[in-house]
């Protein structure tokens, strides 16, 4: 389980900042974790009085604010920071495309999310006004770093005094090994289905048994489909207020032409999304 | 059920099946032949197909009650092939398009091995219609010149029909000649044709129509030959041409041509009509399946190459599932793959026994039979269901089949497709909805409370039909399958189709498809296929075309005596009281049933604003009661998602019924009236129903399960739950 100790943001002087800041200043004194903020630019007075005008009017920190004027090239910035400072969680916001109601992840957020040493969250309905968050949906991928995000997850929520989580198990149609053709093999499927997804069920819940998550309400679903874009369109319908996915692997040239995983993710946020590094 | 009995039920099986296989070979001999005959192959290759297409696809294919052999869908594309590829040279041409027949068959098998069989999925539906239509538009120009006795008619398809007027006058003035007399027949045939399925007479109908053409020329002949001095008036030349010894002479394909571009489209046009002919007819006999079964397509496909390379050795035509007979087959009682097997058993005895007296039919009964096939296939009734669909669908479908006339078929379905694409960007005014997401997985199925659940993103059209249907096929067809298409901009006419079908099949095998989320859309037409644009959110439509599910729920408004409207002025002003809707905002409420107080209605609401902004739409109860209620929110325990604008009170438990404390969450302010209200017969119902969100403020409640919209069956259960709740709240 991860302990966040320090968070840094991004300030970009748009007009998201205010719910940014608002919603990073919340964060930060639910995991009573120290604030950084990073603006890559010149420091001018009238972006500070812009900025001290807005942290007045926020929530008071349990630790002071520190931030950080640093110029260059924002993606190398924000990365340098982020490992020097030994930083736990980076938070970014997130654009919204022209006039529909979907949201995607700017280049540099983009490359910032490839390459960060640590867990990020992606923001995108920052509000000014506290929010509640009810349900949580995490990735139950089988893979060495699941764990470490589940474990993580459950530490947000207690945090975020959140009650509903679901552990999403993606199963990918080729474990299935049953072509479907006529009733017969369909029977088959169905029935190698279920195997499957018990099998994935007690996979989750023997990572859960290590794990006190009481009076939290866990629940398993299992899905068969693309990996990484199952989750994403699922925590959309059940509209979740956090999705929970592993950092990806590593990401070459192939991975951005034919997007997977993560990456389906990046192209349409579904909700808040938490990448557990 | 064991294999023994099975074995059992095949062999007790088996008598009703040589039956069906004996009527069907009626059909097929006719049809064989005169298929072959248009197609400009000798008449015993269409005998040739059916007979290898029976026994094999009988014993390796995939389906049941199917029955193969050569079809009409390949005529136009086996005649061009056969004169390109001929030069001239009619029966050189047929060798080498049994060649391209063999080659076509091995791409077959590949394409069954790759599970490709389903090619038609990949075409608009309206696409393959108009390719369909100009496919029995060529059949129908050439082969009413033969009807006519005009051997001799040539040119193009257009060529042809402007033909036809002058090829009549040459017919009426030719009088006393042989032809003449062959065109009487064919015009009599043709008559058959037509009325023999208002001829409502058993025995009549005992023979079916190709047969009685086939018996009554033979006759014609047997009553010159025997009864009469004159000459049996009509010429050879004008009779069908058998070779002397069938077993001996098959004619062996010519690879000659093979690198030759002219070969290769012959080979792809013959691959993608076989393949949509099978697919479609496959899928069409499985809806008359009185067994219900599910076919193996991919299997069936590998069968028919399988089938189509050993009839072109022989010097057969294409083996495809061809529908007209299947259905005979059903008709008469075939229940399994054996009366295919046994429609070529019987082939080839006719063939066999009968060579001779075959002989004697005139080609234009034969073409007249084609004649009434290629019409039915182009005829007026196909362009006006068409048109109903919606005005889109008819230039889709007139464009395919005018560039297939006076193209080629390739080129036709080509530009089909474009202009189908081209359609949909016009209508949505927008090319980026499609290129941006054309190739992301867009379909999420997952099973939830026993239902599959299914959602559709983006957009969903043929071009990424395969997807969904991956997943649908997925479900078996006596579950509950719910496929929701809210998240969708767009749907078009070839996806409304299939879902139409799919409903069908759950219907027939005893399951419950349904399809929601398209109840704001605008649609083209009237039509439950005509695709749907989901309009911008904030819309209304004040008046519209109802989808499946307004008809539905309309008509178990009638069978709940609630009144039904799809569009309402009002606004429900009590829904704002609810604690639910302090933090959301109501766009709109539509599709309301009500009765005595009550409304069940779906409602779009608003969280969040500017860009936070996220638009839900969800079914909802709501009861308006006489007396003043405690205000309360009542849950399952452990979902804690509504409950956050009571935070502060506590889960009030009631220690008369620890099992429902355990199962509920109630919360309010008042925790003694609220106790007071829960009496035993509240909790005993509440207890043995399932759990609803419900919520009440002083004068009303206020139920709901899932935040998005109900399916028509669990709106009549969320019906039933709430007027029982009603009756209840108001007796105590």
């Amino acid at each position: 389980m991860q302990k966040i100790h320090k968070i840094l943001i991004g300030i970009a002087f748009s007009p998201n900042l205010k719910p940014n800041l608002f919603e990073a200043f919340r964060i930060a004194n639910l995991f009573n974790a120290e604030l950084i903020g990073v603006h890559v630019g010149e420091k001018t007075t009238k972006k500070e009085t812009d900025l001290n005008k807005i942290i007045s009017e926020a929530d008071t920190l349990n630790k002071p604010l520190k931030t950080i004027w640093q110029q260059g090239e924002p993606v190398a910035v924000i990365l340098e920071t982020a490992a020097l400072q030994n930083i736990d969680l980076l938070i970014l916001g997130a654009l919204q495309k022209e006039n529909l109601l979907k949201y995607y992840v700017g280049s540099i957020a983009r490359k910032i999310t490839r390459k960060a040493p640590c867990s990020i969250l992606l923001m995108i309905k920052p509000s000014v006004e506290k929010k509640q968050c009810n349900h949580i949906v995490v990735n139950g991928l089988k893979d060495d770093r699941t764990e470490e995000t589940i474990r993580t997850s459950i530490h947000f929520s207690k945090h975020l005094l959140c009650k509903k989580m679901t552990i999403v198990e993606e199963i990918n149609q080729s474990e299935l090994q049953v072509r479907i053709n006529d009733d017969k093999s369909l029977r088959k499927a169905t029935i190698a289905k279920e195997r499957l997804k018990n099998r994935e069920d007690q996979r989750v819940n023997t990572i859960l048994k290590d794990i006190s998550c009481a009076d939290i309400s866990i629940k398993t679903q299992s899905i068969f489909g693309t990996r990484g874009y199952s989750i994403g369109h699922y925590a959309k319908i059940k509209r979740a207020d956090l999705l929970v996915m592993n950092a990806p692997t590593k990401v070459n040239i192939l991975d951005r032409i034919f997007p997977h995983d993560i990456e389906y993710i990046l192209s349409e946020l579904p909700t808040d999304v938490l990448i557990v590094k | 059920m064991n294999k023994k009995n099975t074995f059992k039920t095949f062999l007790s099986e088996i008598p009703q099946n040589l039956f069906s296989g004996f009527v069907v070979s009626l059909i097929a001999l006719p049809l064989g032949l005169g298929l072959a005959l248009a197609s400009g192959a000798p008449p015993i290759s269409g005998i040739i197909a059916a007979i290898v297409g029976g026994l094999v696809v009988s014993l390796i294919g995939g389906s049941n009650v199917t029955i193969t052999g050569p079809g009409n869908g390949l005529v136009v594309v086996i005649l061009s092939a056969i004169t390109i590829l001929g030069n001239g040279d009619m029966y050189q041409g047929y060798l080498f398009t049994l060649a391209a027949i063999v080659i076509s068959g091995i791409l077959l098998i590949i394409l069954g091995f790759l599970r490709m069989g389903a090619l038609g999925d990949f075409f608009p539906s309206s696409a393959i219609q108009g390719m369909l239509a100009a496919i029995g538009i060529g059949i129908f120009a050439k082969q009413i010149h033969v009807m006519f006795g005009n051997l001799d008619a040539k040119g193009s398809i257009i060529e042809l029909l402007m033909q036809v007027p002058k090829g009549i006058f040459n017919f009426i003035n030719s009088a006393g000649t042989s032809s003449f007399y062959a065109g009487l027949i064919g015009i009599i045939s043709l008559l058959i044709m037509i009325f023999y399925s208002k001829i409502r007479n058993r025995y009549f109908q005992l023979i079916p129509a190709p047969m009685w053409i086939v018996v009554l020329s033979v006759g014609l002949y047997y009553y010159f030959d025997l009864f009469t001095t004159a000459k049996y008036p009509i010429d050879n030349s004008l009779l069908i041409n058998l070779p002397n010894d069938v077993l001996a002479n098959f004619a062996f394909p010519d690879f000659g041509k093979v690198y030759q571009s002219e070969f290769i489209s012959a080979v792809i046009s013959i691959t993608l009509i076989a393949s949509i002919e099978s697919l479609l007819s496959i899928k069409a006999v499985d809806k008359l399946d009185p067994l219900k079964r599910r076919s193996n397509v991919n299997k069936d496909i590998r069968a028919l190459g399988l089938a189509t390379v050993i009839s072109g050795f022989l010097g057969g035509l294409n083996v495809v599932t061809v529908i007209a007979r299947s259905s005979v087959n059903v008709n008469n009682k075939g229940s399994n793959k054996s009366s295919n097997f046994f429609h070529a058993l019987f082939l080839v005895a006719f063939i066999l026994l009968f060579a001779t007296e075959l002989r004697k039919i005139p080609l234009a009964a034969l073409a007249a039979i084609l004649v009434f096939t290629g019409y039915k296939l182009a005829s007026p009734e196909n362009i006006k269901k068409v048109f109903s669909i919606g005005s889109e669908q008819l230039i889709i479908f007139t464009v395919t089949l005018l560039i297939t006339i006076a193209t080629s078929l390739i080129t036709g379905i080509l530009s089909g497709i474009i202009i189908t694409f081209a359609i949909h960007i016009i209508i949505n005014k927008s090319v980026l909805l499609f290129m941006k997401n054309i190739l992301k997985p867009n379909v999420l199925m997952f099973t939830e409370d026993g239902k599959y659940y299914v959602s559709v993103k983006n957009f969903s059209s043929f071009l990424n039909f395969t997807k969904l249907k991956s997943k649908l096929d997925q479900i078996p067809e006596t579950e509950e399958a719910i496929v929701d298409f809210s998240l969708c901009d767009f749907v078009d006419h070839s996806v409304m189709e299939n879902m139409n079908n799919y409903s069908e099949t759950f219907e027939r095998k005893g399951g419950h498809f349904e399809v929601i989320g398209l109840d704001d859309s605008k649609s083209g037409s009237e039509h439950p296929f005509a695709l749907r644009k989901i309009l911008p959110k904030q819309k209304v439509p004040k008046e519209g075309v109802l989808t499946k599910r307004q008809k539905s729920i309309q008509k178990i408004s009638e069978e709940m005596q609630y009144s039904y409207d799809a569009f309402p002025d009002v606004v429900i002003e009590e829904l704002a009281g609810f604690g639910y809707f302090k933090t959301r905002k109501i766009d709109k409420v539509s599709n309301v049933l009500s009765k005595n107080n009550c409304t069940i209605f779906d409602v779009q609401f608003s969280e969040g604003e500017m860009i936070a902004k996220q638009v839900i739409k969800a079914t909802m109860y709501h009861i308006l009661t006489t007396k003043k209620l405690p205000k309360f929110t009542l849950d399952q325990e452990g979902v804690f998602e509504y409950i956050l604008h009571f935070a502060g009170y506590k889960d009030i438990d009631i220690s008369a019924h620890p099992d429902f404390s355990k199962r509920f969450y109630l919360s309010g302010k008042n925790e003694e009236k609220i106790r007071a209200f829960f009496t035993d017969e509240l909790i005993l119902f509440l207890e043995s129903n399932k759990q609803y969100h419900i919520e009440a403020t002083n004068t009303g409640l206020l139920i709901l399960s899932n935040e998005r919209l109900a399916s028509v069956k669990e709106i009549k259960a969320l019906a039933y739950f709430g007027a029982s709740l009603q009756k209840i709240i108001e007796k105590c």
